[in-house]
């Protein structure tokens, strides 16, 4: 590498202008980062640290603080209704994370194979969709589709199930699926087209190979694109459940965490506790362990998809 | 090529039945749109006299022309500033490489990850103290500080790539720090700039958690913030809903059919590099 030590005006110049240069630049050089830095600090670095402070106090957020040690953390513990909220967000990893890569993988390997053409293209830009449109939106239409009268009870009526129908959002056990059917047909599309590219980067030498033996779509499939590409699938998982652990808007529109609490995941009830319950202090705690359980989560599997990037 | 006939057929299946998934729940709300206000139809029934006034009483109760440049305004607000500032942090931190760049690298990717519901409860308790609660830049100046992390590591990931050479012989014709962003490392990275606007502007539209909680008037909001509005206001006349939300969903569909490819590619190098 050439420094600028080496060239020959760097070296004619004396040592003691060259310091202030490389003073003067570090200085120039923070400039540059402030404004960014002083965003992120108001913005999120305070409130961060804001949010655990809180989170060691009772407020209602008008009167005085009250210093109650971790006694609201105790309270999301020994209150079902608060720590239903995780396992609820747990189940809706399952929803919103495994069946879309799952399904993202089927659906992009059989475009890979079947339809590498127009009409993989095509089916590609359909499916990602829905990944461009406010989530708001997402809510409010499958809100519509599911319940009685919607799309989903005519289609299963067609189809001679007329038993099955159902308002499925205000379904004891129901909604929480139904809206992890919503976070399906949200983050499929995401899922298939991240996969499909990396599909196009394995060596086309390997399935040529494959098909030659006469492998069928399934061998080709556990044989070859999954091991090749866990990187993406790293990378969907991170993202998919992300958006499960800390899922806000579609729960907020299609259900407001109801019927009861069955759909109730911490980002909705940190808003119901903070903004309608005016209890601040064991919002902010609920919030503080959500962020934990973030971490603590994706922390793992950003760990796996860097090593298999290697 | 090997792929039987009957696997071929079963894939296209497959595939058609996967598009459906996606592209019905828009039907379905289109043709619902069409019903007279206030009736509850069927899934898919075509209307026997299709309405299409309800979309003109959508327009006017939405209020759209004060949603549309509101959110225009937020956007406008937001996704500029945050350019600057993260592409001049972005180049401070991975080509200038100044001393603390590696704290500083960290204490952003430490934000990547951060929940949205979180940090929201002394947001809004900041703003009320500042006395910008309820005002447009209640939703700007947050979502500006919540983009850095991204964007910081976003733009260093381009900066960090760049032969130093190109500084080198630019430090020697005597160019200044400033010189050198802007007249020779802004232009080569206009690139991944256009990129981050891109999905910074998709985000910003579709701002929901922020503009419900900081801004109560639905007209001062983003177009997401505001679609949660109406649908509190409009909830049991289903077809005027339907009709709303197709209004609200308009600009963003003509967007992604002009430029999906440029949305796609950006949305996907976002998730890949996050």
């Amino acid at each position: 590498m050439v420094t600028s030590e080496d060239h020959p005006v760097a070296l004619a110049t004396s040592r003691r202008t060259r310091l202030q240069r490389v003073r003067r630049e570090t200085l120039s050089g923070w400039l540059f980062v402030l404004p960014a830095l002083i965003m992120y600090a108001v913005f999120v670095l305070a409130p961060l640290l804001l949010t655990i402070l809180y989170s060691f106090y009772r407020w209602d957020g008008i009167g005085p603080m009250k210093w109650v040690g971790l006694k609201n953390y105790a309270t999301v513990f020994e209150v079902p209704d608060l720590l239903g909220t995780i396992f609820n967000a747990f189940r809706l990893v399952l929803w919103f994370s495994f069946v879309p890569v799952g399904l993202g993988l089927v659906v992009s390997s059989v475009i890979h194979r079947m339809a590498a053409g127009r009409f993989g293209a095509i089916a590609r830009t359909v499916v990602f969709l829905p990944q461009v449109i406010p989530l708001v939106a997402a809510g409010i239409i499958w809100g519509w589709l599911l319940a009685l009268p919607g799309l989903i009870n005519q289609i299963l009526k067609a189809l001679g199930l007329g038993a099955f129908t159902r308002a499925w959002l205000g379904d004891f056990d129901w909604a929480l699926p139904a809206v992890g059917l919503i976070g399906v047909w949200v983050l499929l599309g995401f899922c298939t087209v991240l996969l499909s590219t990396g599909m196009t980067k394995i060596d086309k030498s390997l399935y040529e190979a494959a098909r030659i033996d006469g492998a069928s779509w399934l061998r080709e499939f556990i044989g070859i694109t999954i091991p090749l590409l866990k990187y993406e699938v790293g990378v969907c998982l991170t993202v998919t459940v992300t958006a499960a652990l800390a899922a806000f808007d579609i729960v907020y529109v299609a259900t407001a965490g109801g019927p009861g609490n069955s759909t109730a995941v911490p980002g909705i009830q940190v808003y119901i506790l903070a903004f309608t319950q005016r209890a601040v202090g064991l919002a902010s705690a609920l919030a503080v362990m959500l962020m934990i359980l973030v971490v603590a989560v994706i922390l793992p599997i950003q760990r796996l998809t860097r090593e298999s990037a290697k | 090529m090997r792929v039987s006939r009957s696997e071929l057929w079963a894939g296209r299946v497959l595939l058609l039945a996967m598009m459906a998934f996606t592209i019905l729940p828009f039907i379905s709300i289109f043709t619902t749109a069409l019903h007279p206000s206030g009736t509850v139809p069927g899934g898919l029934e075509w209307p026997a006299h299709p309405q299409w006034g309800n979309f003109v009483e959508a327009f006017k109760v939405a209020q759209m022309p004060k949603l549309l440049l509101s959110s225009t305004f937020i956007v406008l607000a937001v996704v500029p500033v945050s350019l600057v500032i993260s592409t001049m942090a972005g180049f401070a931190i991975g080509l200038l490489r100044i001393p603390g760049s590696a704290v500083l690298l960290f204490l952003f990717v430490f934000g990547l990850t951060l929940p949205f519901p979180g940090i929201i409860i002394p947001i809004y308790f900041l703003e009320r103290a500042m006395g910008i609660y309820n005002t447009r830049f209640a939703i700007v100046l947050p979502l500006i500080g919540l983009y850095m992390p991204f964007a910081v590591f976003w733009m260093r990931a381009h900066f960090v790539n760049m032969p130093s050479e190109i500084t080198e012989a630019a430090r020697v014709d005597g160019a200044t720090t400033w010189d050198l962003f802007r007249h020779i490392h802004v232009p080569l990275a206009r690139a991944p700039i256009a990129s981050l606007g891109i999905l910074m502007s998709v985000w910003t539209w579709n701002q929901f958690l922020i503009a419900l909680v900081l801004v109560e008037d639905p007209t001062k909001r983003t177009m997401a913030g505001a679609l949660g509005a109406f649908q509190g206001h409009y909830a049991t006349d289903i077809p005027l809903l339907c009709a709303g939300t197709i209004l609200i969903l308009i600009p963003t569909l003509v967007v992604f059919v002009l430029f999906q490819r440029q949305i796609i590619t950006a949305l996907l190098q976002g998730s890949v590099k996050g």
